[in-house]
């Protein structure tokens, strides 16, 4: 019995820390500046090929192996920096207080240029680099195998969790972000700098991003397209936690992976449906999701 | 004749013509027109406020249901195919709309989204249905009596698409005259004020919905005509945010704005595809993203702003 259920539980649970990253990337944008980032697969996309490309290089290099796991977190950190501020402030910036179709189509927009630049940097062939995941190797615990890299993924989903909760509850920069979310009006009045806070809790989403996509490409490598296939799969998981929670996403990755898993174990043909079945249910049950608190209509 | 007719002809007569005197341009205006039909859904409930993240789906399902009927009933009447994708795609509209238009601004978008996926994952997984990832072919269609060939066909099918164009156009736009096309409009500016007037707004949307759906399927179902082959990537969710990227590029002031949009759009892509196919995304991406910033009521705003008209009707 173990021996079936241990695997798919270290599978599911591996998978849904990789959706959680991106996942929680887009609902902590979508907390503190109200938008929903259709570019936001994009960025997933993007750092999966930057560190698929660091990786290969470092390989190519000869250089020694175990940097390549400096470079996965360095790989996210730059695409952060170099797309964080400038898109924020240049594009998301403008939509503020615009309607959600104005928000939606600004980053569709940035998600068809971002989807052309990133075939004619990185081309159209896949790219796969799996060093960081051999260099782990394996551990058997009760006959059963298991990937130390898997592990290392859940360790640090669990890890970055707890680590933004210490930030946003026992920070000063963390606390005002937090004030921001309340009232952005009042918290304005008091002097803070909103513009600041946005520009940081967009560019920490798009980290967020790159970086679930940076730690794939050890197990999945990274190919045009994954941009689009990872954001409704960000989508589905952000909705079903509820937009702008944290706990929320956390579990929702938990549930998506869970149900792909049991999908592919059990009918292998519902394993792309699963994870937009349980959304249908859970909103249809719950729109706001399920840590997600019902607005009160306009007047 | 008023102004607008003038135009309105001028632009028809060309769309005729231009087949005429490049033959490759039968393809393209008739895909073009054919879109058109489904980003005028997508713009129909864009007055509303609402943005679907999943009209694509009605496409698919208005494609497919040619496809299927064509393949597995032997059905090959070009009237009996059309109707019956515009009613399935219709009802599949209501049936999903029933519950879809509760919701409002990001939900509904998402809520889209997650059926559109449900349907796309369903389109590519059942193989004995859809054909699944390699889809299903689509044969030349009888006109009545007449079989055609496939050139023939071509043609018949741009003027047939026009012929449509013409009369849903008319009717969309006294739709939007109507009582009931104005409710959309207030279901934007202010909905708890429209039921204190004693119109639901469930009903005015579902309607409009419902509408939509059909207009996709129409679209769906003529494409899959002009191409000869039906995907399930014509669902996927990139398809649906061309739909809304297409009916704000032309401007959902009118119902001409969506189709002069798909018609720019296919026309640009004739022209990038030769200049630089790689990135035609990126150049559409940046066009939308100027049409935000500078043109709020797209490509139809700028004919209806010359007419010194007021009230256009933005995003």
């Amino acid at each position: 019995m173990l021996q079936t259920v241990a695997p798919l539980l270290m599978d599911a649970l591996a998978n849904a820390a990789l959706i959680f990253f991106v996942a929680f990337g887009l609902t902590l944008t979508f907390s503190v500046l109200r938008i929903l980032n259709v570019a936001h697969g994009s960025f997933y996309s993007i750092g999966a090929y930057v560190a698929a490309s660091a990786g290969l290089f470092i390989v190519g290099a000869g250089l020694n192996p175990w940097l390549t796991y400096p470079s996965l977190i360095l790989s996210a950190a730059a695409v952060a920096a170099l797309f964080g501020p400038l898109v924020e402030k240049t594009l998301v910036r403008w939509t503020y207080g615009r309607g959600e179709a104005v928000q939606i189509l600004m980053t569709f927009g940035l998600f068809l240029i971002l989807e052309d630049l990133q075939r004619m940097v990185f081309g159209v062939n896949s790219l796969y680099e799996d060093t960081p995941m051999a260099l782990l190797g394996i551990t058997e615990i009760g006959g059963v195998v298991y990937l130390n890299y898997q592990i290392l993924l859940i360790a640090l989903a669990a890890l970055t969790l707890v680590g933004l909760r210490i930030f946003i509850r026992h920070t000063r920069t963390g606390r005002l972000l937090h004030v921001v979310v309340a009232d952005r009006e009042v918290s304005e009045a008091m002097g803070i700098d909103t513009g600041r806070m946005f520009t940081l809790a967009f560019t920490l989403g798009v980290f967020l991003a790159a970086l679930g996509g940076a730690l794939a490409t050890p197990t999945t490598g990274v190919a045009p397209g994954l941009g689009a296939e990872t954001m409704v799969l960000a989508f589905a998981v952000a909705a079903i936690g509820g937009l702008g929670q944290v706990e929320g996403a956390a579990l929702a990755a938990v549930i998506v992976a869970a149900a792909r898993v049991l999908a592919i174990y059990f009918a292998p043909e519902l394993d792309a449906v699963a994870p937009y079945l349980v959304m249908l249910v859970v909103l249809l049950v719950r729109p706001y999701g399920l840590f997600g608190k019902a607005a009160v209509r306009r007047i | 004749m008023p102004k607008p007719l003038i135009g309105l002809a001028a632009g028809v007569a060309l769309l005729a013509a231009l087949p005429l005197a490049v033959p490759f341009m039968t393809f393209v205006v008739t895909l073009a027109v054919a879109k058109g039909f489904a980003a005028l859904g997508v713009a129909l409930l864009l007055r509303a406020g609402l943005i679907s993240l999943g009209h694509a789906m009605y496409f698919a399902i208005g494609a497919y249901t040619t496809a299927f009927l064509m393949q597995k009933t032997g059905i090959t009447d070009f009237a009996i195919l059309v109707a019956a994708s515009i009613i399935v795609a219709t009802l599949a509209g209501l049936a999903f709309g029933a519950f879809l238009v509760r919701y409002r601004a990001i939900f509904f978008a998402m809520l889209n989204l997650a059926v559109s996926m449900v349907i796309y994952a369903l389109c590519s997984k059942l193989y004995g249905v859809t054909g699944g990832t390699d889809g299903l072919r689509v044969g030349v269609p009888t006109v009545f009596a007449w079989v055609p060939e496939k050139a023939a066909f071509d043609t018949f099918l741009l003027y047939a698409t026009l012929g449509l164009m013409l009369v849903l156009g008319w009717l969309g736009h006294r739709y939007l005259k109507s009582p009931l096309g104005h409710a959309l409009a207030a279901v934007h500016t202010n909905e708890v004020r429209l039921e204190y007037l004693g119109v639901s707004a469930w009903s005015t949307l579902l309607t409009a919905y419902g509408i939509s759906a059909g207009l996709a399927g129409l679209g769906g179902a003529l494409s899959a005509m002009a191409i000869g082959h039906v995907l399930p990537e014509f669902a996927f969710w990139t398809e649906s945010g061309h739909l809304v990227l297409t009916a704000v590029l032309g401007g959902v002031g009118g119902v001409a704005g969506p189709f002069i949009g798909s018609i720019f759009l296919e026309l640009v892509h004739v022209v990038a595809v030769g200049v630089a196919a790689e990135a035609w995304n990126l150049i559409i991406g940046v066009a939308l993203i100027c049409v935000i910033f500078f043109l709020p009521r797209g490509l139809f705003g700028l004919i209806e702003g010359r007419r010194g008209k007021t009230g256009g009707t933005d995003l």
